[in-house]
């Protein structure tokens, strides 16, 4: 492995950011979507163009700021960065699309502010992928907690302001909390922050303590929303579609989930983690977090609300995956990103389409939605197929390397929680594409009427997507072997 | 010329005082410029002066000549001519932003204002830079007095008799100082810091020296706010005049916590003060308990002004707390924190300031929907109270990273606690404000985007130094690495 010095990382991350000042002064609705799509461009092509180096087995690092002695603000490229910044700036692209479509759909008021913080929160999210210690991971951490407050609270009413409160409470109070007293106590005992393939911990402290660490560190990284810190997302909820679709079903979520990853594999390592048996532990906590979750998502009513317990009980997936410290746990964890990722996003979307086109949230409102409009239902089929874990769609590929790998680590009852689990998300989400197609709708309106070309075509591509992953996994496998690779050794 | 800079940078300010004083009777429009003049020589002097202290280490200046332990000695070292940088920076920038509501409010009697304005820095410098216990007491005075008068010209009813109430409390701060220099003038026979230094270990376990060091300790204390003394401290800052305010609140209580590091460090020495003296741990409780009250005062107060002034008294917990941890981590930590709180309380006080101007009262009430009508003031106010919570990559999250480590490496987990609970309660405090601002009573049939028409801010002349104030929490975070490596820990090597 060979370090590449290069500022490109910084640049992935700044583009955005730089955006933010022309988006605010553009004259014209139509400039400032326009400055969106070329900074959302731009910050995919430069991910993709480091793509090739990582894919060598290299890695990309650049060092900003000496801020701290062992801790400076410093970006480092490597093959789990890459695989979270490849699928956040690419469904940023497509988010944009949805997002011209919505808010003008749906005629918002302060789309201006909308896509300034928007562009903050994927610098932030960019920020979290490639950083290359624990404090500059918290840097952006925190900076993308700051940055969505004024998305989920958008509709500025009464709920919002209930809802951003919850939010804030939640993300800020875990993350000042649990995960700064956490992050001081490492630098204190390793007078580093580094992340290493080896982890830095490793009989630096006394067991129990560092026990107590981690599961600060898993309950502190609050995005990603393992019970019982959960309750934000299905409040964050009153956010616009579009926010709810990239943030909260891609980009904070999975910076949580990312986060957990990152001090889990590179700061503990995995064989501090093997050597204090806290696998088992961490996983019935994603275990509870999954059956609960999806339990909760059987008895809602609105849509959104469905899907964002969905996602509560998606993400523990992956950490599932990871503790259980196995190649093939991992390899179904890791792939779950992209999977779940592109196929959540799908269902959001479909769900802001319904409710541009019909201005109807609740499912009980929805019978024989599917006849009005087949495009948009078609695309909720396939990605709830995805989410589900059946093919042909990505999502069974990770639940397949998932239940493998339960049974290379010998662990039943993650093999029992993710069957059952599959038979709640099959439970959820069936009888919604029955009501759609098969049953009568009540009101008068006949006909086909679809949401805005601009909400369509991005729905259409991100399932068309989830199909293609089934097919085409490779880049994600070799970037996930790469990982492994490195963590595992051969 | 450049051996003279010590000298340079209290007197110009202090012959500048009498200058515009004499002006404001012969031509009053000439005020402002010498007083802008002023500051901006002892700015420049200062900033010379760190640069020569991180090239030479230590710079002693012999007022008139003579030799200490006779005469004067001006003492430089990196780590107070940062804390001259700082006071020297805040007084020039708050003079610019504020000079158009001084000429406006005080047209009669702004010769007095500027004089008053220009002693304040003078006694603050002097305060910072002297090397002699009694030339501080005096220079203390001189901060002390214009503060009150500064205060005491407040538009509020309450103006002065919360400058009263400060006068007593201030001079009975005095005193003790006083009285503690006494003492030590009577064990030691010199009031030189060096001197005294040299003389004090052999006296280490007098009863005397232990009974003068507690003296000064207090009337330090008193005069930083530090709790629970610091019953004079929010009714003063609160109904002052706020170009007044914007100065002494960030000035003031963070000189007098350089002070007390002072004393530690280069009088009593940290061994005396940490190894034969049992208080230490006291104190450290003491500040754990400053920091909580302070939270919780901020946290019952509608008016914004008044909590942001028991957020001061919180902060100057941080500061007593970290100095008496007792090793270099914590004081690091402490150090960084006089300098980080000074611009961030800076940039908080003069964003207040510039809202009440514009609102008239800053209730809380009144902050409804103020993001649409002051987008850039309420921006500066959000950057400072960011970093007051402690949220990287602002300046206050790297201070408050030293004094946590400091604590973890003296095993004081509960100072630990305290610290943390309050960026949780200082979250609270601040998007509170936050909240209101941003949640209006907007027309909801309104759609438009812009609404230039609707923005209605404070002066250029105001909020660009606001605005630069508030980058200056960015860049000193950023660059908190530099001021640490390169002027901190020089200065504190060899002593802790």
């Amino acid at each position: 492995m060979e370090l590449y010095y290069s500022i490109r990382p910084l640049l992935a991350v700044l583009v955005s950011l730089c955006a933010v000042p022309f988006i605010v002064l553009s004259p014209r609705p139509n400039i400032r979507e326009t400055v969106s799509f070329i900074a959302a461009g731009l910050k995919f092509a430069l991910v993709i163009s480091m793509l090739p180096v990582i894919l060598n087995g290299h890695q990309i690092i650049f060092t900003l700021m000496n801020v701290l002695p062992g801790a400076p603000i410093q970006f480092r490229v490597d093959a789990l960065g890459m695989l979270f910044g490849i699928v956040s700036s690419f469904l940023w692209i497509v988010t944009t699309t949805y997002s011209i479509g919505y808010m003008r759909g749906l005629d918002e008021h302060a789309q201006t502010r909308y896509f300034c913080f928007f562009a903050l929160a994927l610098s932030a999210t960019i920020g979290v992928a490639f950083a290359g210690n624990l404090l500059t991971l918290y840097l952006f951490y925190e900076m993308l907690s700051l940055a969505t407050y004024p998305l989920v609270t958008h509709h500025q009413d009464d709920e919002a302001r209930i809802s951003g409160r919850k939010y804030l409470t939640y993300i800020l109070g875990t993350s000042i909390g649990f995960v700064l007293p956490a992050m001081l106590y490492v630098y204190h005992v390793t007078g580093t922050l580094d992340f290493s393939a080896l982890g830095v911990l490793g009989g630096k402290a006394h067991p129990t303590t560092l026990i107590v660490v981690l599961f600060l560190f898993i309950f502190g990284f609050a995005k990603a929303a393992i019970m019982p810190f959960h309750a934000w997302l299905p409040a964050a909820m009153v956010a616009p579609t579009p926010v709810s679709a990239l943030l909260h079903a891609v980009a904070v979520v999975k910076v949580g989930v990312f986060s957990i990853i990152r001090v889990l594999l590179y700061t503990f390592g995995t064989k501090e983690l093997m050597g204090l048996h806290v696998g088992p532990a961490v996983s019935y906590v994603a275990s509870f977090t999954i059956i609960i979750g999806s339990l909760i998502a059987l008895s809602q009513d609105n849509l959104k609300r469905l899907l964002a317990y969905s996602t509560i009980s998606q993400l523990s997936y992956i950490i599932l995956g990871v503790a259980l410290l196995s190649p093939r746990g991992m390899t179904g964890g890791l792939i779950h990103i992209p999977m779940h990722a592109f196929g959540k996003i799908t269902l959001f979307f479909c769900a802001g389409a319904i409710f541009v086109a019909t201005g109807k949230k609740n499912l009980s409102e929805m019978h024989g939605i599917g006849k009005r409009m087949p495009i948009t239902m078609i695309a909720f089929f396939i990605a709830s197929l995805s989410i589900i874990g059946l093919p042909p769609c990505g999502g069974f590929l990770s639940k397949w390397n998932l239940l493998l790998g339960s049974l290379q680590s010998h662990q039943a009852i993650a093999l029992v929680v993710l069957l059952v689990s599959s038979l709640l998300n099959a439970a959820y989400f069936m009888p919604i594409i029955y009501k759609a197609f098969f049953l009568r709708d009540q009101g008068s309106a006949q006909g086909i009427r679809e949401a805005p070309l601009f909400c369509v075509v991005p729905l259409c591509v991100t399932s068309l997507l989830s199909i293609a992953m089934f097919f085409y996994p490779q880049p994600f496998y070799k970037l996930i072997k790469l990982v492994i690779h490195q963590l595992l050794g051969a | 010329m450049i051996a003279h800079y010590p000298a340079l940078l209290v007197t110009i300010p202090l012959l500048a005082a009498f200058v515009i004083y004499g002006c404001s009777w012969l031509h009053k429009k000439s005020c402002l410029p010498l007083a802008l003049l002023a500051l901006a020589i002892s700015c420049a002097v200062s900033i010379g002066l760190l640069a020569q202290a991180i090239a030479k280490g230590h710079i002693s200046y012999h007022l008139g000549g003579w030799q200490p332990p006779w005469g004067i000695a001006y003492e430089v070292d990196p780590l107070n001519a940062l804390v001259l940088v700082a006071v020297s920076t805040v007084a020039f920038i708050n003079l610019i932003a504020t000079a158009g509501e001084i000429e406006q409010v005080f047209s009669d009697r702004k010769g007095a204002f500027y004089t008053l304005y220009l002693l304040f820095i003078v006694g603050l410098l002097g305060i910072v830079v002297t090397g002699d216990l009694f030339n501080l007491y005096v220079l203390l005075e001189i901060a002390s007095i214009t503060g009150y008068s500064l205060i005491a010209m407040g538009q509020a009813d309450r103006a002065p008799l919360s400058s009263l109430n400060y006068v007593f409390m201030g001079t009975i701060g005095a005193c003790f100082y006083l009285l503690g220099v006494g003492y030590i003038y009577i064990m030691t026979g010199s009031l030189n810091m060096a001197d005294v230094r040299a003389l004090l270990p052999s006296l280490y376990h007098s009863s005397a020296i232990l009974v003068a060091f507690i003296f000064c300790l207090v009337g330090v204390m008193i005069k930083m706010g530090f709790f629970p003394l610091h019953t004079w401290l929010p009714n003063a800052y609160t109904y002052a005049p706020s170009p007044a305010i914007s100065l002494i609140a960030p000035l003031m209580t963070k000189v007098m916590a350089y002070v007390m590091i002072r004393l530690i460090l280069s009088v009593f020495s940290p061994a005396f003060t940490f190894a034969s003296l049992v208080v230490g741990h006291g104190i450290v409780w003491l500040a754990c308990l400053a920091i909580l009250m302070g939270a919780i005062l901020a946290l019952s107060q509608r008016d914004i002004k008044k909590m942001l002034t028991y957020i001061i008294v919180s902060e100057i917990g941080y500061i007593v707390g970290g100095a008496w941890l007792g090793n270099n981590t914590a004081m690091t930590g402490a150090v960084l924190h006089i300098i980080n709180d000074t611009l961030m309380t800076f940039c908080v006080f003069l964003a207040v300031g510039g809202i009440s101007r514009k609102l008239g009262s800053v209730e809380l009430n009144n902050f409804k929907g103020l993001f649409k009508k002051m987008p850039f003031t309420m921006g500066a106010f959000v950057a400072s109270g960011l970093s007051i919570i402690g949220v990287p990559p602002t300046c206050g999250f790297f201070s408050k990273w030293y004094l946590i480590s400091g604590a973890m490496e003296a095993g004081s987990y509960s100072f630990v606690c305290v610290l943390i609970i309050s960026s949780l309660i200082n979250v609270i405090l601040f998007f509170r404000i936050i909240e209101t601002a941003f949640f209006a009573h907007s027309d909801p049939g309104n759609r438009h985007d812009y609404l230039l028409s609707e923005i209605d801010e404070i002066s250029l002349n105001t909020l660009i130094p606001l605005l630069m104030a508030a980058a200056g929490l960015l860049v000193l975070g950023m660059y908190s690495g530099t001021v640490v490596g390169r002027v901190i820990q020089p200065a504190l090597a060899g002593i802790l």
